[in-house]
């Protein structure tokens, strides 16, 4: 790239690639930067589930348009990117749960999500591999599952963008400046009409006081066991407790790769910085998964391992300008939905920079919703 | 699932020669001793069926001192994960282990190193290694005809085995030029032992071709292997054979090492005098120091288990034998260095990582270990990159990607490391990913 960029991205894992594919397609010169390699941060250690929740209607309405954007995409994506539009299942334990599901299922239904009601026995011919006795769950059909590190490689070098994204993997910023440019570590200035922080957990390293907190979680892969499960599993018990935004937790959740391999989650930590494996939480994952899926144990597995979300208070992701300066834009604290959330971040930017009218009502993402103590950089 | 625990002094994980020696010689000074290995005999992979018919006088005498000098044999216990300083998990066909130890020493070993060439993941291409395991435990060769070629001493013991058990050996083929082997040969004279065994098996290779200098290009057949196209760097031909057993010589399996946080120095676990690791109380020996044989296994273990005793003494009387061997390793290494030809025999299109079905051309485009597994799945599959990680070194220059448990692959319920009884799970919270 001879000329500046006009945007210069940190972080090439899938928050900074949907940025970046977005802004180039709208014509723009795209620099990315990442200290690491394409994908290798959090897009590499989580799981690649496409979901529509609804924790909050903010958090709908991100999730809906992005996954719509998935879909959209899905025709172009190669092989690599193992894009399998397997549905998730929201199981429920008993009739409480059961309950959740109906309530689940009616706000879905309004809002043009397809789902099916499951009863007990059709959750077993579903899924023969869980515990009998399930009351019932609920099946979100066009929820999908990607392998994140080929996703983001392909939205920054399919064919359409490669002319105008440069990407510079092994780079190190220091520094991201109110002028919209950055500083790496090696003192280099690099000039650009505006500057993204999309990295992640490590994003407050680059705005000191930026509420976003590591949360660490823990997963396992099998070798090849096709057919175990069908469907992206996910536990609805989590219900029965208050949404824990403090102390350790765990929740079964399951997903069946293209490949034939389990991945199997979840936990959440704050205050673990290190990528070790920590044993007390790897066994309450496992064994919250062998309560749903009783041969579960059985199968073999190949690795374990650890990485890191990045968590904001109120479970939403900062997507908008910095209170810095507004040619610093934040895109990161996408916690456990950055994979989902990707597409949809990038569009906002876009339609930001090209002074478009947003794809969704950006308010309750802007980074000033928390203050401006929260976005002040030192 | 069964879930047993035991603690020891000392923990020694693998039953070669190095293993061995470390057990027994610790075992003999007090204390209590255990030797894990993943297979159900003692001898591990360089004595391999010792236990059961003893042929090697050496071996026979290592076996019997171990099982008189107290240590407690832990048998087809693979070891897989440390989940706490001081504590291994094992798997065992009765369920899983938990072993506390105060100190360890680690004995696991080298594998095959295995490179990529065209046709060379076809049926009948086999690891000389591997061949001769399955044919001493009853895989019949007799009468079929096994081109032997890569690198290495053990091409030699291989065919010399396999011919015992009746196969044809049409050839053997070394890619090592013949300049750099006689220089190695000249050398032995320091070590009677190794020469004494070089030339009776010499004898008995009587009738065999065997020639330095040349390699398999490529490996031809239509459902399995047929021929072997070999090449000296000047002129082709082609070999029939039912069998390929190729092998570039060793590797150190440092899986376990570098789970535990050992440091590496080019390749091999670093170690000092007394083979200490960096890690506190963890010593190495064999060739997870240095690819040196047996001979050198067997001090380094003595050494290893005398320190770990409290002996340092007598360890030290041990290290001038030690530096012996360390010499031969030492010339071992430079003869039969692989020569840089061998780079260029996969093409684009040869497969790299065989769990995964990566190509030499999808491998390529990365730049390091990491990103090839990130965006080729190069090293994703079963065997955790022990092939092609090994082969992406030589072929790049490659440093290994990091370690995660299990060590092994392993049934997911072994990954449980709190009791059975352990608090229950709550805190329940978002499931998402």
């Amino acid at each position: 790239m001879s000329a500046a960029p006009d945007i210069v991205i940190v972080g090439a894992g899938i928050v900074g690639a949907a940025c970046a594919r977005e802004c180039a397609r709208a014509g723009l010169r795209v620099l990315v930067l990442d200290r690491g390699p394409i994908g290798g941060g959090t897009t590499a250690a989580g799981m690649g589930h496409i979901v529509v929740m609804d924790d909050s209607p903010a958090q709908f309405a991100l999730t809906a348009c992005s996954r719509r954007l998935w879909q959209e995409l899905a025709p172009e994506l190669p092989a690599a990117v193992e894009y399998d539009p397997c549905g998730t299942l929201w199981v429920a334990a008993d009739e409480q749960e059961m309950a959740e599901v109906h309530r689940k299922a009616a706000f879905y239904r309004e809002r043009g999500v397809r789902v099916e009601v499951l009863e007990g026995d059709d959750v077993a011919a579903a899924e023969p591999a869980l515990r009998p006795g399930m009351a019932g769950g609920l099946r979100v059909v066009d929820d999908a599952v990607v392998y994140p590190p080929a996703a983001a490689q392909h939205l920054l070098e399919s064919q359409e963008n490669t002319r105008r994204i440069e990407v510079r993997p092994g780079v190190t910023v220091a520094a991201v400046n109110e002028d919209g440019g950055v500083t790496l570590a090696d003192g280099t200035r690099v000039r650009a009409g505006l500057a993204v922080n999309a990295a992640g957990p490590w994003s407050p390293l680059l705005a000191p006081g930026l509420p976003v907190r590591k949360r660490k979680g823990h997963l396992v892969i099998t070798d090849r066991h096709p057919g175990f499960v069908h469907h992206q599993i996910v536990e609805l018990g989590y219900l029965k407790s208050a949404h824990a935004v403090t102390a350790d937790s765990v929740a079964f959740n399951i997903q069946p790769r293209k490949t034939g391999q389990m991945l199997i989650g979840s936990s959440r930590q704050f205050g673990a910085e290190g990528t070790e494996i920590n044993s007390d939480i790897l066994d309450r994952m496992l064994r919250r998964a062998f309560e749903y899926l009783p041969g579960l144990g059985r199968l073999s597995a190949i690795r374990a391992w650890a990485g890191h979300r990045a968590a904001t208070p109120d479970k939403l992701p900062l997507i908008g300008p910095s209170l810095v300066s507004d040619r610093i834009w934040l895109a990161t604290g996408h916690e456990g939905l950055g994979i989902t959330t990707s597409l949809v971040t990038g569009r906002l930017l876009a339609d930001h920079v090209l002074g478009r009218a947003p794809a969704i009502p950006v308010e309750p993402y802007l980074p000033a919703r928390l203050g401006k103590g929260a976005t002040l950089h030192a | 699932m069964n879930s047993a625990r035991l603690s020891f002094d000392l923990v020694v994980v693998g039953a070669g020669p190095g293993g061995l020696a470390a057990a027994s010689v610790a075992a003999e000074r007090g204390g209590s001793v255990a030797l894990l290995d993943n297979s159900p005999w003692l001898g591990g992979q360089i004595w391999r069926g010792e236990q059961a018919r003893p042929a090697v006088p050496r071996a026979r005498q290592w076996i019997e001192r171990f099982l008189a000098s107290g240590a407690r044999a832990v048998m087809q216990a693979s070891v897989f994960a440390s989940p706490d300083r001081g504590v291994l998990l094992a798997e065992t066909p009765a369920g899983r282990l938990t072993v506390r130890f105060k100190q360890l020493i680690l004995a696991t070993g080298a594998r095959e190193l295995f490179l990529p060439f065209p046709g060379w993941t076809l049926p009948g291409v086999v690891g000389p290694g591997g061949l001769e395991a399955m044919v001493k435990a009853g895989w019949p060769v007799a009468g079929r005809r096994v081109v032997v070629a890569g690198s290495g001493p053990l091409l030699v013991a291989v065919a010399d085995g396999l011919r015992r058990y009746g196969a044809r050996i049409p050839l053997i083929a070394e890619q090592a030029p013949q300049v750099r082997l006689a220089r190695f040969a000249t050398g032995l004279w320091r070590y009677p032992e190794k020469l004494s065994q070089a030339v009776a098996m010499k004898a008995r290779l009587l009738g065999i071709p065997y020639r330095a200098g040349i390699w398999p290009r490529r490996a031809e057949g239509r459902e399995r292997v047929e021929r072997v196209v070999l090449t000296d760097g000047k002129r082709s031909w082609t070999v029939e054979c039912d069998l390929l057993a190729c092998g570039w010589n060793l590797v150190p399996n440092t899986e376990l090492p570098r789970l535990l946080g050992c440091a590496l120095a080019g390749g091999f676990v670093r170690v000092d005098e007394f083979q200490r690791s960096s890690v506190a109380g963890v010593f190495c020996v064999g060739e997870l120091t240095a690819i040196a044989g047996g001979d050198a296994a067997l001090v380094q273990g003595q050494i290893a288990g005398l320190s770990a005793a409290g002996a340092a003494g007598a360890a030290r009387e041990l290290f001038a034998e030690r530096w012996r061997w360390h010499r031969f390793g030492a010339a071992l290494t430079r003869a039969f260095a692989l020569r840089p030809e061998l780079r260029a025999l996969a093409g684009r299109e040869t497969v790299v990582c065989r769990c995964e079905d990566v190509s030499r051309e999808a491998v390529e485009r990365c730049r390091d270990a990491r990103e090839a597994k990130l965006h080729s799945r190069c090293g994703m599959g079963p065997c955790q990159g022990r092939i092609c990680g090994a082969a992406t070194q030589f072929l790049f220059g490659w440093e290994s990607d990091s370690i995660r448990p299990p060590v092994f692959p392993v049934r997911v319920e072994s990954l449980l490391t709190a009791s059975e009884h352990s608090k229950p799970v709550s805190n329940l919270s978002d499931p998402t990913p």
